[in-house]
């Protein structure tokens, strides 16, 4: 009964979606406010629809309903309860179910904060909202319905894939997918404005921290994802290049692009056309990586789905918004009046070389990863696109944008001094100088390489430093902490999130110059030296976990004769899989992680071992989640709740102007 | 400078850094293209020598032995076989009589040395291009599509498979 109920709110939410998709939009074209008033309602009603939808998916898990296909093929009794949540989005039905949840979510949210908005804008946003939940609706219910009947049903269910048993993956896919699904958000204001013919700067507040959400939040995916693959895969990685990464890394290249490029629209009113086209391509991307993931066209971990006709469906959608988004700029963007002019060396030239470096950063990605699809699909062969290619083509487009971080915070719009900005910086050049070459040498092992970002890193954090010196510094009076809490929130995000830009290249760089990894046969009392640690092998023990059984290793982890650390890495062998899979031991740490993991076994007691040292790893991560931070500080700035006010005047001064 | 100058310059600046990153990319991504050949074609003196490239196939029953953290394996598409060494940990899903992709060069003696076999991560999933493979020895027609289905179907529980691989039953 309680499946049906889902697919029934599924079915009544297509409609609303056909509704909300259609009335309120033609009621902008044609002045008609109370087609535009059905806008607000038809969100909020489609979005009590898919909750309840989706609450039925999540009922039919906790129950253990294996009558349910879905269910049965992602779980089993014995999955602990927190798995069974994570279970909704472990295949492609449910993550498609997610997906939609997270749109009607949004869209809810829109409905919710934008009062200030005036009714035409408001009833055009939602429609175009409204048009890509029907998409997927659709999608849904004709070719992936979680809630389809496996009769008659199992006694027990098929697991769900033992490497998504796991923290990580629980919180993994939801933020991704906000992340995603959150620059339909900035993609549909800016299909309004095209609509409408408003583009203006506060066309660029409304839509700037709706932008600036999404992209926090799918920093905070990718961030996990990349995590998840370190300590699950069990090979010490942290990113593939894998098609599958790349689905989420290219929108959060135009999603970078598209943040900085509103910054200009806003301030300036510059850029406007240029910031259209990133939503739109932004949320293309989006759409692109659940293509690329859902469809079944990549080899990788998350291609579940392997239906031709989802990835038709998908194919047809993504040629439908893309297209169709693509023709309307063509046709409307021309209309879109310039911004204020600038001078070669200004800010704007500097946002507009990231935003090109991006731009191509996110185009080479898309060739190294779709490229041998097409090759695949034309029969041309077999072939494949290896890390290396990404690993020289992004640093080096990376390399001048990271260089211009430090200068264009300090420039002034619309005419800078670089004289003025290279007196300022001179203090910063010569920390990162310094820094660049003690780090190698208090290495020990000279690399020109680890130098150069070691200086590109330290230069970003310098002149953010001076940046934030030269606003509390100048002008006497007042304390230095109440000058500080007086400064914009947006301005601190942003500096905070560049310091995560440094140390997230410190850590990329250190551990990619100094990693030692060491797969070694090792006998019960044998040691093996991993950089500043000795491992020792105590021994194995076996036992049952929840769901599995497990060997698990006994490690000591010496420095010097002191014992640091006692490590215990296991192989895994799940009750309802045939499949071992291997459980890293790992002992995190500010200046590096221990990393020991369980190989073959090669005697009765001999295993062979693989013992990674990895300094600074964890710098990635916190880098990451330190550009996040910088993101949720700039949607704290206090502008945001002040514009709230202001427009309902403008609102009120511009319904007067139009009567 | 005329402002009419300037924009001369801002443009052609735009254009050239364009050209050389462009360049740059294509010339990566030439040299960084893997191409994949089946045991059949190396055993035909297709495959080139000096480059990286991937193999795929079947582990073959019975050829895995190891000496310490060296493995000894031989890679078959069951009409020819390749032998392949590889020092250091395998996947937890490389099993004889299972798929598997090898990446790593052939060098003179004829062993095909990995430095890297790729893990896939269900058990009953076969790697597109060792299906491939396997396909083209049969002597049928590469079709990577169909390949790909029949690769990814759960066979895992009888009761599940009739109605979850709707996939294989359309073809």
């Amino acid at each position: 009964m309680i499946p049906e109920i889902g697919n029934f709110a599924l079915m009544v939410a297509a409609a609303v979606a056909l509704i909300l998709g259609t009335l309120p939009i033609v009621g902008a074209a044609r002045g008609n406010v109370r087609w535009m008033a059905l806008a607000r309602p038809a969100a909020r009603v489609m979005f009590l629809l898919v909750v309840i939808a989706a609450s039925c998916l999540v009922s039919s898990f906790l129950h253990d309903d294996f009558s349910v296909l879905y269910v049965a093929t992602n779980s089993t009794h014995a999955l602990p309860f927190f798995y069974k949540l994570a279970a909704f989005w472990g295949g492609h039905e449910g993550s498609m179910l997610l997906w939609l949840l997270i749109l009607s979510f949004w869209m809810f949210a829109v409905s919710v904060f934008s009062q200030h908005l005036p009714r035409e804008m408001i009833a055009r946003i939602l429609g175009v909202m409204g048009l890509i939940a029907l998409g997927f609706l659709l999608f849904i219910l004709l070719t992936s319905d979680p809630f389809d009947r496996l009769l008659p049903a199992v006694a027990d269910g098929n697991d769900l894939n033992p490497l998504l048993q796991d923290p990580g993956m629980v919180a993994h896919p939801p933020m991704l997918y906000m992340g995603y699904v959150g620059f339909s958000v900035a993609f549909s204001f800016a299909i309004a404005a095209l609509l409408g013919g408003n583009l203006d700067a506060t066309w660029a507040r409304w839509s700037r921290p709706w932008t600036t959400v999404a992209w926090t939040f799918l920093t905070i995916g990718i961030c996990l994802g990349s995590a998840w693959a370190y300590y699950t895969l069990g090979w010490g990685g942290w990113w593939f290049w894998d098609p599958v990464e790349n689905a989420s890394f290219m929108p959060w290249l135009a999603g970078t692009a598209l943040m900085h490029s509103l910054a200009v629209t806003e301030k300036r009113s510059g850029f406007k056309v240029w910031t259209v086209l990133l939503a739109i391509f932004a949320f293309s991307l989006s759409l692109l990586g659940t293509f690329l993931v859902r469809s079944g066209v990549l080899t990788s971990v998350h291609a579940f789905a392997s239906d031709p006709r989802r990835g038709v469906f998908i194919l047809l959608f993504l040629g439908i918004v893309i297209g169709g988004s693509l023709a309307l700029y063509a046709w409307r963007a021309p209309k879109v009046g310039l911004g204020e002019r600038f001078e070669l060396v200004s800010r704007e030239t500097m946002l507009l070389v990231n935003n090109v470096l991006f731009l191509t950063a996110a185009a080479a990605v898309l060739l190294g990863t779709l490229y041998p699809l097409v090759m695949v699909a034309l029969g041309w062969g077999q072939i494949s696109v290896g890390p290396p290619y990404f690993n020289v083509v992004f640093p080096m487009l990376m390399t001048p944008a990271l260089f211009l971080m430090g200068i264009g915070p300090l420039a002034r719009w619309r005419k800078a001094d670089l004289p003025e900005i290279a007196q300022r910086l001179k203090w910063a050049a010569a920390v990162a100088v310094v820094v660049a070459v003690a780090t190698p040498l208090i290495q020990g092992r000279w690399s020109f390489l680890v130098a150069g970002a070691i200086l590109v890193a330290t230069w970003i954090a310098a002149s953010t430093f001076v940046n934030l010196w030269s606003r509390l510094r100048p002008t006497e009076g007042g304390k230095l902490g109440a000058k500080f809490a007086a400064l914009p929130r947006g301005y601190l995000g942003m500096l905070v999130a560049h310091l995560g830009v440094a140390a997230f290249i410190t850590g990329v760089t250190l551990v990619k110059g100094y990693e030692v990894e060491k797969d070694v046969q090792m006998d019960v009392g044998d040691t093996v030296s991993v950089g500043p640690y000795t491992a020792k092998f105590v021994g194995t023990s076996e036992g049952t976990g929840p769901n599995y059984l497990y060997l698990r290793g006994q490690f000591e982890m010496l420095r010097g004769d002191k014992l640091v650390r006692t490590m215990f890495p296991e192989k895994r062998k799940f009750v309802s899989k045939d499949e071992p899979m291997t459980d890293a031991a790992i002992a995190p740490g500010i200046a590096g992680d221990l990393y020991v993991s369980l190989g073959e076994p090669v005697s009765q007691t001999a295993w062979v071992v693989r013992v990674y040292y990895k300094p600074f790893v964890d710098w990635i991560w916190g880098g990451c989640l330190l550009m996040a931070a910088g993101g949720a500080l700039a949607l704290s700035d206090r502008r945001y709740r002040l514009a709230q006010r202001r427009s309902i005047e403008t609102e009120a001064v511009g319904a007067s102007v139009s009567a | 400078m005329k402002p009419r100058t300037k924009r001369l310059v801002m443009v052609v600046a735009a254009l050239a850094t364009a050209g050389v990153a462009a360049a740059m990319i294509v010339n990566a991504f030439n040299s960084n293209l893997v191409f994949f050949f089946t045991p059949s074609q190396i055993a035909a003196d297709e495959a080139p020598r000096n480059r990286n490239f991937r193999i795929g196939g079947l582990v073959e029953t019975g050829s895995v032995h190891r000496e310490g953290t060296t493995v000894h394996f031989q890679v078959t598409d069951t009409a020819k076989s390749v032998p392949v060494t590889f020092v250091g940990i395998l996947p937890d899903l490389f099993r004889e009589g299972k798929g598997v992709v090898a990446q790593g060069r052939l060098e003179s003696d004829g062993v095909f040395h990995a430095s890297e076999v790729l893990a896939k991560h269900d058990e009953n999933y076969m790697p597109p291009e060792a299906a491939e493979a396997l396909k083209r020895a049969k002597g049928g027609q590469p079709d990577s599509t169909n390949t790909l289905v029949t690769a990814r179907s759960r066979t895992s529980s009888p009761a599940l498979a009739g109605s979850n691989s709707s996939g294989s039953t359309s073809q």
